[in-house]
């Protein structure tokens, strides 16, 4: 389980997570929803240590890894698997290499078993023959792909995702979510999902959760958080210009 | 009031400058010390050095070659018309070797790899900055400082001094061609001057500077990519500030360890 607790961070003067509280349930899918540039990217880093807080506690399996020194975070970080935006796949590597990387950073394996580990990732997430393509080569949909199945390489026990359907079409988008669904099967990992895609997001969660102005004001089961009274909350979810974060979008655009 | 004004603005910039040139040297200096750190930590990565030292080396040779020979070439000829006005024409081939040895063979030779492959270090780690593969690194629990950075800095360090031999002899050949085959000098004097006048330790303390250079320049281009934001833009900008830091760096460490060493 991973826990949030009063978690403050701000660049330069402004305040970006602002006494944050958030509980990730173990095994299923949460969906963080929110404006653009309203921290909910900052947030995802904090969950992985690539960001630390300037206060509140950030517990996964009950230790607070913004306190653990390089070492021990790596340990940690080994059991987390990343989807990045952008997929950050490595250029410089084919797609076989770039998938195969976390295992050959921290396994013994030999080569063949690595190779057959990279096949078998690269078939979950729907992709055949590329491993020996470039990154370059690769549509947006499939660099997501390939990034998902690095992601879950080494069959990590929690998988966070950074707005995996930006920039994509509807159609792949939803494949994404599908993958998204089929891979939290799979592996009954708990999945946290950054988005700001409604549609995607009712679509694959098993909890919501709503980030504005630095704090979590919503979380639920989906229905629950359609069903919201907060004001906030319905605009975001009928995404109309007109309401409370309105003047707060403005600022931040 | 008005001059109070200025003064006071003149002082904010000043230290505005200062403070930013602190942050900077630190952060530099953190690198240097965690490159340490790490490259002495298992497991070594000999196939990313060996990648590096390829691209920081063998890629550079032509150039290389180009400017020891050329430069070799243009010492010997300017060297003559001066001798030759009072009648040490022998002197030109010991004259180039110095050059070249002591000063023009380490110095151009890191100037030209801060061109090529400096600028190349910060557009590359640049570019993973902002793509976010740097950040992917961190996740996957291998640190970007190790896996990036120690690679290019030990190929630095390792090359240039190989990178100066080569351009040290092709310029002593370039001077002998243009001193002996064009302009006429006697090819036993050129020759036994030269082996008169220049000491292994020129050579050496040559090789030293290299080495020097090479960190200066692997560091600084690590540095500038390593810290890079701002997208494509943030990207071109890192690229230029590392060539031209990486330059200027070289040229003020090259005056100290000539007066430290000569």
């Amino acid at each position: 389980m991973i826990q949030l607790i009063d978690i403050r961070k701000s660049f330069d003067s402004q305040t970006v997570l602002d006494g944050l509280n958030l509980e990730i349930e173990t095994g299923k899918i949460t969906v963080i929803i929110g404006q653009s540039g309203g921290g909910k990217s900052v947030l995802l880093k904090h969950m992985i240590g690539l960001i630390r807080p300037e206060q509140g506690e950030v517990l996964v399996e009950g230790v607070d890894i913004a306190r653990l020194n390089d070492r021990k975070l790596n340990d940690m970080r080994k059991s987390f698997g990343m989807l990045f935006q952008g997929a950050a796949l490595f250029d410089s590597m084919t797609v076989g290499e770039n998938v195969a990387f976390p295992l050959q950073e921290h396994t013994r394996l030999k080569q063949k078993e690595i190779d057959e580990i990279v096949q078998q990732k690269l078939l979950q997430v729907g992709l055949r023959d590329v491993a020996h393509k470039m990154p370059s080569e690769l549509s947006g949909g499939m660099r997501k792909r390939v990034g998902l199945a690095r992601a879950i390489a080494l069959d990590p026990k929690i998988i966070l995702f950074d707005e995996p359907t930006t920039g994509l079409d509807p159609i792949t988008a939803d494949a994404i979510d599908r993958l998204v669904v089929d891979t939290q099967k799979h592996t009954n990992a708990t999945c946290v999902v950054i988005s700001h895609d409604i549609a995607s997001t009712f679509k694959i969660a098993h909890v919501v959760a709503m980030l504005y102005q630095g704090k979590i004001i919503e979380i639920g089961p989906p229905d629950a958080v359609k069903s919201s009274q907060n004001p906030a909350v319905q605009q975001f979810i009928q995404g109309t210009a007109e309401g409370p974060m309105l003047d707060y979008h403005l600022l931040n655009i | 009031m008005v001059k109070l004004g200025i003064i006071i603005r003149l002082i904010e910039t000043v230290g505005r400058g200062l403070i930013r040139f602190i942050e900077e040297f630190g952060l530099v200096m953190f690198l240097f010390l965690a490159s340490l750190v790490w490259s002495l930590r298992p497991p070594v990565r000999i196939r990313a050095i060996f990648k590096q030292m390829e691209f920081v080396g063998v890629n550079s040779l032509l150039v290389v070659l180009l400017t020891g020979i050329f430069t070799g070439g243009v010492l010997a000829f300017q060297a003559y018309h001066g001798f030759r006005l009072f009648s040490a024409e022998g002197l030109v081939g010991s004259t180039v070797a110095l050059a070249m040895t002591r000063e023009l063979g380490p110095v151009l030779t890191s100037l030209m790899v801060t061109g090529r492959a400096g600028s190349a270090m910060a557009a590359e780690l640049g570019t993973m900055r902002v793509t976010e593969q740097i950040d992917a690194l961190y996740t996957m629990a291998c640190n970007p400082i190790k896996y990036l950075v120690v690679p290019r800095v030990i190929a630095g360090v390792l090359m240039l001094p190989v990178l100066t031999i080569i351009a040290d002899f092709v310029g002593i050949i370039g001077g002998y061609l243009v001193g002996v085959g064009l302009l006429q000098i006697n090819s036993g004097i050129y020759v036994a001057k030269m082996i008169e006048i220049v000491e292994l330790e020129d050579i050496f303390n040559g090789l030293v500077k290299a080495a020097c250079f090479g960190l200066i320049l692997s560091l600084i281009g690590c540095y500038k990519g390593f810290y890079t934001s701002g997208g494509a833009e943030g990207v071109g900008r890192a690229t230029t500030q590392a060539v031209v830091i990486a330059s200027v760096c070289i040229l003020i460490s090259d005056y100290f360890l000539t007066a430290a060493m000569f």
